[in-house]
């Protein structure tokens, strides 16, 4: 039971990680990785907003993606889930272009907007996210909630949970929705240090079910332990440092 | 790890749409309570002899509802839009355009249904002979559904830009100019003892193209407006 491992506090490690490698040594070539991106670029009107930029996520991998207010995050992490078209580049999810294939059920966006509704309970919400988006074996909406620290909140209005409360919701569809491949903008905005744990929880229990994920931060937000493979963004240009994580 | 059906995403959404429309029911009476407004004010403003109410009827009666339709148009995608849910739809591995026709459904049965349902009871107000009546229905039925999905096209265009309002309206309204020419044609026809199905028939043809065609386009409109 997938609820069993969340429920649990216990130590926070990454799974092992590709920290070291540099982005050329990972070989695109035997297995697609989960996701690619080579030479991504985004600009709104001539503007470069980001990139160009070219990275690869393996299976069971956590990214995180740096940078200050504006430099690209959230575009990018839009421009990866398909909701903006990439002006360069171009994007492989699984070894297949994004723009072509229907692969969007592979990905999980968590935005800075919630996408649920106040007026509804939160196990409204989450039905509502299952249906749209399927449901992982396993699994119920009760759970979830259950696995986000939110149980005995099922019948209440979201309009009525805190700020952090309502992240754990959103959090909560993470977990319920079949994505291999999660996108999450500030997952660690609005929440406690609890909060914050759960988030790395989750995380790392998704990377060790074989998923991935990427992260934006501006910075923060400390994690409590173990470093994942970091990707700098800033504005109109990209630094990427890998492997000097563990600094 | 298998995405869920189109037809469970569908019922969801028509599910969730249904239950935020009960939490709102007070918004959902706005166009019904504009619409008995406009109608009840016409005797006020042209006196109450009957002949001259009787000549109007119809085309008053059509124009409230379309112009109360108009006005709820606008918070279609809007509220989706606000907090991201809009993102989640066209994220869903289902087809967008299937998905917006339900809302665009949802959005029809809630707020332009009570419309034609209260239509008798403005008939009466404005002294419409009976014999009209259901030629008046018919047009109304047809036509409503044809505004919802025009509009959505329209909607799904200016949802992103603040205060829409004005620009959608202006958008609108030569696309529905057509539809109220056919509409109240139909009723002054049947009212003057002349043939009234072709107005008809013009009007249900226009609204199996738009079935097919407008959520497509919509879906075109909202990927655009979202980027």
């Amino acid at each position: 039971m997938p609820c069993a491992g969340i429920a649990r506090a216990g130590p926070l490690a990454w799974p092992a990680l590709p920290s070291t490698q540099t982005m050329s040594a990972i070989d695109l070539a035997d297995t697609p990785p989960l996701l690619a991106a080579r030479g991504l670029a985004y600009a709104r009107n001539e503007e470069p907003i980001f990139g160009p930029l070219d990275f690869s996520l393996a299976a069971g991998e956590v990214v995180l993606i740096e940078g200050d207010n504006g430099s690209g995050k959230t575009t990018l992490l839009k421009v990866l889930s398909g909701l903006l078209e990439s002006t360069a580049g171009e994007v492989l999810l699984n070894g297949v272009h994004l723009t072509l294939a229907k692969l969007s059920h592979q990905v999980a966006l968590l935005g800075h907007l919630p996408g649920m509704k106040l007026e509804l309970t939160t196990l409204q919400n989450l039905r509502f996210a299952v249906g749209l988006g399927g449901i992982r074996p396993g699994i119920t909406p009760t759970i979830a909630l259950a696995s986000v620290g939110l149980a005995g909140y099922e019948g209440q209005p979201l309009r009525l949970l805190s700020a952090g409360q309502k992240k754990r919701v959103a959090l909560a569809r993470l977990l319920l929705v079949p994505a291999a491949l999660w996108l999450l903008d500030e997952p660690y905005a609005n929440l406690d240090r609890e909060g914050i744990e759960l988030v790395n929880r989750l995380l790392l229990m998704h990377a060790q079910r074989g998923g991935s994920a990427l992260i934006t931060s501006h910075g923060a937000y400390a994690y409590t332990s173990g470093t994942p493979r970091r990707i700098a963004l800033r504005a109109q240009a990209i630094e990427q440092a890998a492997g000097e994580a563990h600094a | 790890m298998k995405p869920g059906t189109t037809s469970a995403a569908c019922v969801a959404l028509l599910k969730r749409d249904l239950a935020l429309t009960w939490r709102r029911r007070g918004d959902a009476f706005n166009p019904l309570l504009f619409a008995v407004m406009v109608v009840a004010l016409f005797p006020f403003a042209l006196g109450p002899d009957a002949q001259v109410l009787e000549r109007i009827a119809a085309g008053t009666i059509f124009v409230a509802v379309l112009l109360a339709a108009l006005l709820s148009l606008d918070s279609l995608f809007r509220s989706d839009l606000d907090d991201g849910s809009l993102e989640q739809l066209v994220l869903s591995p289902h087809p967008l355009s299937l998905l917006l026709a339900c809302k665009i459904a949802i959005h029809w049965l809630t707020t332009t249904l009570p419309l034609i349902v209260i239509a008798p009871l403005l008939a009466m107000l404005l002294h419409l002979p009976d014999s009209v009546l259901p030629v008046l229905l018919a047009a109304l039925a047809l036509a409503t559904p044809l505004l919802s999905l025009i509009g959505a096209i329209c909607v799904a265009l200016t949802v992103a830009l603040r205060r829409s309002g004005m620009l959608l309206t202006l958008l609108v309204l030569p696309l529905i100019v057509p539809v109220l020419i056919f509409g109240a044609g139909a009723c002054n026809a049947a009212q003057a003892g002349l043939p009234y199905a072709a107005p008809l028939l013009w009007l249900a043809a226009w609204l199996v193209l738009a079935l097919v065609l407008a959520p497509l386009a919509t879906a075109a409109a909202l990927k655009i407006s979202l980027t």
